[in-house]
């Protein structure tokens, strides 16, 4: 029972950074109809900042303040990556939604391989707290630090997006923009600056993504290509829950986090197949586009 | 503006040259991509060679690409497959040649099949996603080295005896892979010029441009999407079994990942999507310019420059990257497209003067 609440615990953690990542994209989608690969370089880059900062601080400051400065750089390295990206590469490309596609793929790839060239293609050591390293207990359940510091993020995020959403006059502009964009463009209302309101949330949420990836899930390593690793399971994600739905993603996030886990550990042993938990999300996703091809919140395609 | 003609005639010509290059030893500076500056070299037949295997590839993907209109990502995984399919036949079980290029072709059918129809339930972006979610998963089953058949990480080197010798040892044997290269890309040329040409193949165009009206008409465009699926992935399961041949070993990182994917579609995009000769041309401008970044890239003169310079410049795929996204944003229709726009401008001039 102890693993079975171990396992639901770092579950949870992973679906949340799944949503965090796949959020931005559905809404992006569903507003704009690109396909944002330049997502996964937003991760990166988010990723990439936090550390840039946190090798600039003073050795002394290894509180919790230096994760709080890391994250605050992810999230603002994400956003800027993203603004630059909208106004610069997408926006002369409205009204042809493929040569947005290719625009986005054409920069993640050389955004990866400046990365490369800049920084190399070992990983760097995100400088973190003890406190985050280290795991609580209650009985025999192990509970990671930095699982709660995702799952907190992830909960933030969710009720802040929801809010912002429902609540203010942009974001009911993006909401109405995702359900019907020419009704809105219509009512005279300037759907631009949605678009680049949405790339800018998007690309906030993706560098927090990148950077509790790193936190969460690869020993504090920070490499070139983990945006683009994470960018599969956000596709994964935003399919299953529905293009264009945040909550699908926050549904979908916490379904794939939890399969992939209870696999890998579950499943990886017997099969022989280290990698099993990543394959059973694949295999989830058929399954899901078999049974419902619109996802499970996602409006008729 | 049609002028088969001329494309082909352009066409037999390359062909022809490219079949007696082996024999010329030219000296040309400068612009080959092999370090010794001869156009028979073995390093300059190296890189053709695997300029027409990628150019007979992304050809294939422009089936499903550039005239179906189905922006696939999962091209990959069946080109990875041909390469480890035909690879473990040979070097694992020690199969005939002719068993195992009869059990690839086999398997990648089957592939095609299974894998477009499955991913084929959904369209448009979803359908991208998919196939992209398929070719990852296929790169962890490869890297995960299941009962030993694929070597994991550290791929898995083609040896087998059962191989003709004109194919074995990639080194000695430059010339005949070259030709086995240019082979598999002009026997691609055929079938896809008679697929396009087919009524099926007008079939593909009009479920791109309007996959509504093609229902109307009384068609079902699943059959036909599924057709163009799996002739696109059927050459690339092809280009991966020759791509084997030529570089002598499978590793996952270079056969099955997505960066070779995005590649792929960069190739035909560059080239003008739905242009034969476009993505032909696209797919040997890739690879010869990524060999070829990385020969400058190792120039002694190189290392002096100032490193913001110096490092974006040493990444082929970071220049290849930001070529491609300028031709996005400037050149739409890649180079078939600029070419068909210079015709135009002056079939135009001509009319101007005449009246």
């Amino acid at each position: 029972m102890s693993v079975v609440l171990s396992l639901a615990f770092s579950g949870v953690a992973l679906g949340a950074i799944y949503f965090l990542a796949a959020s931005g994209l559905s809404l992006i989608y569903g507003l704009m109809d690109v396909l944002n690969f330049a997502h996964g370089m937003f991760m990166t880059l988010g990723a990439y900042a936090g550390w840039d900062v946190a090798t600039h601080l003073p050795i002394s400051w290894g509180g919790a303040w230096l994760l709080v400065i890391e994250i605050g750089a992810a999230v603002v390295g994400g956003a800027l990556a993203a603004a630059i990206t909208e106004l610069v590469l997408i926006r002369p490309l409205y009204g042809r939604p493929l040569a947005q596609v290719l625009v986005t793929i054409g920069l993640d790839l050389a955004a990866v391989a400046l990365l490369l060239g800049g920084f190399g293609s070992n990983s760097l050591t995100l400088p973190v707290p003890l406190w985050s390293i280290e795991a609580s207990r209650i009985g025999n359940v192990i509970l990671p630090h930095s699982d709660f510091i995702a799952i907190a993020a992830g909960i933030v995020v969710v009720v802040a997006l929801e809010w912002f959403l429902r609540r203010t006059r942009y974001g009911i502009t993006i909401r109405a923009g995702v359900e019907n964009r020419e009704m809105v463009r219509a009512l005279g209302i300037d759907v631009g600056r949605a678009f680049t309101l949405v790339f800018v949330i998007g690309g906030a949420m993706a560098g927090l993504a990148g950077l509790l990836y790193s936190v969460v899930f690869s020993g504090d390593l920070v490499s070139p290509l983990q945006g683009d690793s994470l960018l599969i399971f956000a596709f994964i994600v935003v399919v299953i829950g529905g293009l264009g739905s945040i909550r699908g993603s926050a549904v979908a996030g916490l379904i794939v986090g939890l399969v992939q886990d209870f696999a890998n550990y579950y499943l990886g042993a017997h099969a022989g197949l280290a990698q099993f938990g990543n394959l059973s999300v694949v295999l989830l996703l058929a399954v899901v586009l078999e049974w419902r091809p619109r996802g499970l919140f996602g409006r008729a395609l | 503006m049609k002028t088969p003609r001329i494309g082909l005639i352009v066409g037999a010509c390359a062909t022809l040259l490219a079949l007696v290059l082996p024999f010329i030893g030219l000296h040309v500076p400068w612009i080959l991509p092999g370090v010794v500056d001869v156009v028979n070299s073995t390093g300059t037949l190296d890189v053709l060679a695997l300029c027409f295997v990628f150019a007979g590839v992304a050809l294939g993907y422009d089936v499903m690409f550039g005239y179906t209109g189905l922006l696939s990502l999962g091209v990959v995984l069946h080109f990875a497959a041909g390469v480890y399919i035909f690879d473990i036949a040979l070097t694992l079980w020690h199969w005939p040649l002719f068993l195992a290029l009869s059990w690839t072709a086999a398997v990648a059918l089957a592939l095609g099949l299974v894998v477009g129809a499955v991913s084929l339930r959904v369209s448009g972006i979803a359908f991208t996603m998919v196939t992209l979610a398929f070719a990852q998963a296929f790169y962890y089953l490869i890297e995960d080295n299941p009962h030993g058949l694929t070597g994991g990480d550290d791929g898995l080197s083609l040896f087998s005896n059962r191989l003709p010798s004109f194919l074995s040892g990639a080194v000695s044997n430059t010339r005949s892979l070259y030709w086995v290269a240019l082979g598999f890309l002009v026997v691609t040329g055929v079938v896809v010029w008679v697929v396009t040409e087919s009524s099926t193949g007008h079939v593909f165009v009009a479920i791109r441009d309007n996959e509504r009206r093609v229902e109307v008409l009384g068609l079902r465009p699943f059959g036909f999407k599924l057709a163009a699926y799996t002739v696109s992935s059927l050459i690339a399961s092809a280009g991966g079994v020759v791509y084997v041949l030529l570089i002598g070993t499978a590793v996952p990182s270079a056969v099955a990942a997505t960066t070779l994917t995005l590649s792929i579609v960069i190739m035909v995009v560059l080239g003008g999507a739905a242009s034969r000769w476009g993505a032909v041309t696209g797919g040997i401008l890739y690879i010869y310019l990524q060999q070829y970044l990385v020969k400058v890239a190792a120039e002694p003169t190189f290392a002096s420059l100032p490193a913001f310079l110096r490092v974006p410049l040493s990444q082929p795929q970071f220049l290849l990257g930001a070529i491609f996204v300028i031709f996005v944003l400037f050149v739409p229709g890649g180079l078939a497209g600029a070419l068909l726009r210079l015709r135009m401008a002056r079939a135009r001039r001509k009319m101007a003067a005449a009246k």
